[in-house]
């Protein structure tokens, strides 16, 4: 069984300055007022390398990679 | 020690066909049903143990009850997973009542506190919980003071049970999510809190919680006295039982009915008014529910698995009649502006995403939007669905795209010819007044 990452936004913490948008444009659009929308497919590759990147930047800590089982 | 008073005529063997739950009312003192009269029906409940009851939760699985706050979740399903869990377990009821077109709960609190209290009881016995928690807004006064006074008379009588604490809670909307209560109780501010966990996992004390609505408790009381075949006998198979509505707008008898789950809506409304005016359209649900087309209120049964299909549904029982001279965009703009005022103010597509809602439904009642302002109605619609730490705004969201369908021949002359003659009315819908209220 392979494990796989989904992107995962606390938005009581999130204070919507878009950075992770900019760090993981394959997964992380903004909506009319910044705050970023998430694609909920997993991440793998260098997708994933871009999440951690986008995970370890914001600011509030409201990213998270949530680990997926799946076959 | 003062013994038991003893019930001056045996409990009823059957349940009783319809009403049910407002049998338990005093039609003849008009206040709260006493304790020595509510024990003429309904016996003690067991106290609870160290073990939950399986029996208890097995008969709430058999008769089907789901949750009459809005949600709709099994109520056996909740139980059993709370008896599993780890902890110490807590039962809250759920008494908040924060819909304004909603009048059910307060009467249940009001008029029937020990038909409320027998309910957390015996659910507390069902998942072994040490401590039960009724949550009542701090506005309810009536409500309060007949709770206090049943548990009291309890404790007078020497009736045994867990320790039963009132908490009072300010008058939001919010104070009744699941979260925001939970967190509440353990000392923080009634907003709601990012999950998992959720409070069937880790509630108040940080122990599994229980939390039921008042009306759900009082059928589990029922069901566990008289036998989920007997709860079964009314409503559908799917979803069976009765439930309370709370009527109001262009109906003839204002207030809080019962009905079997499943029966037609033109029966209650045109039963409910003997000096029909005619209507434009129902809000199903209240503020926070759907609007339903008068063609579609006419062959509309009360049942979810109907309304679904109609893109509406039950929701907490408010059904409001609008009147034909109402125009249905303001009074919604008028709703989605009180909505947008309830959020809590934590994530920005509720925060932001509601205001922008709410701002354009005002101008496409004024008669100011354009095609592009129904444009990003959509689109911020679509963008707010979901994105919340918790469901309140989506349920703004489903407000707004019902009225958007159902309406959308208002709005289509809105936008090309201005506002209706209807919008110059006084509005209908009452609007709680926008008192700033504390956050505890
Ligand atoms: S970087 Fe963090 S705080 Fe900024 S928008 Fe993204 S999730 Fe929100
Ligand atoms: S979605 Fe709205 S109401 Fe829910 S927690 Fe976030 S800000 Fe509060």
């Amino acid at each position: 069984m392979a494990v796989s990452f989904r992107i995962r936004v606390d938005m009581i913490a999130c204070d919507g300055r878009g950075l992770c948008a900019d760090l993981l444009p394959e997964r992380i659009r903004l909506d009319d007022w910044g705050y970023p929308m998430i694609d909920p497919t997993s991440v793998s590759g260098v997708v994933l390398d871009h999440a951690r990147r986008a995970v370890a930047a914001c600011p509030v800590l409201a990213l998270k990679l949530e680990a997926v089982r799946g076959s | 020690m003062i013994a038991h008073e003893l019930p001056s005529s045996p409990p009823l063997s059957t349940g009783p066909s319809l009403p049910r739950l407002l049998s338990a009312l005093d039609e003849q003192s008009g206040g709260a049903t006493s304790l020595s009269a509510h024990r003429r029906t309904y016996p003690p409940p067991t106290p609870a143990r160290r073990q939950p009851a399986e029996s208890y939760i097995a008969a709430v699985e058999k008769a089907g009850l789901r949750g009459r706050g809005g949600a709709g979740f099994p109520t056996g399903r909740k139980l059993r997973t709370v008896s599993e869990g780890q902890g110490r377990r807590v039962v809250v009821v759920n008494g908040s009542e924060g819909e304004p077109a909603s009048a059910k709960d307060g009467l249940l609190l009001t008029r029937a506190p020990h038909l409320v209290l027998d309910g957390a009881l015996l659910a507390a016995a069902a998942i072994a919980a040490r401590e039960v928690f009724v949550g009542i807004e701090r506005g309810k006064v009536a409500a309060l003071r007949a709770i206090h006074h049943a548990i009291a008379e309890r404790v007078h009588a020497h009736e045994p049970m867990v320790p039963v604490r009132v908490v009072e809670l300010p008058e939001r909307y919010l104070s009744g999510e699941e979260s925001a209560l939970v967190h509440l109780i353990n000392g923080g501010e009634a907003k709601p809190t990012s999950t998992p966990p959720r409070p069937y996992q880790r509630g108040v004390g940080g122990g599994p919680t229980l939390i039921d609505n008042v009306e759900t408790l009082c059928h589990l009381a029922q069901i566990v006295q008289w036998g989920p075949a007997w709860f079964r006998s009314q409503g559908t198979v799917e979803e069976p039982g009765t439930m309370l509505l709370t009527l109001s707008g262009a109906v003839g008898r204002r207030g809080v009915c019962e009905i079997p789950i499943g029966m037609s809506l033109a029966t209650i409304l045109s039963s409910s008014r003997p000096n029909a005016g005619g209507i434009s359209a129902v809000l199903l649900g209240g503020y926070y529910g759907t609007w339903l087309s008068v063609a579609d209120a006419r062959v509309a049964t009360m049942d979810n698995a109907t309304l679904r299909r109609m893109g509406s549904g039950l929701g907490c029982g408010a059904v409001i009649a609008l009147p034909p001279h109402a125009c249905a965009l303001s009074e919604t703009a008028r709703v989605l502006t009180w909505l947008a005022g309830q959020t809590a103010g934590q994530c920005g597509p509720c925060v932001h995403g509601l205001a922008a809602i709410a701002g354009g439904m005002r101008e496409l009642a004024a008669g100011t939007a354009s095609l592009r302002t129904l444009e990003s109605l959509h689109r911020w619609g679509d963008q707010v669905e979901g994105r919340g730490a918790c469901s309140f705004p989506d349920g703004a969201v489903r407000l707004l795209r019902s009225a958007l369908k159902v309406f959308n021949n208002d709005v289509a002359r809105h936008i090309s010819h201005g506002p209706c003659s209807a919008a110059a009315h006084q509005p209908v819908l009452p609007i709680p007044s926008a008192n700033v209220v504390s956050w505890r």
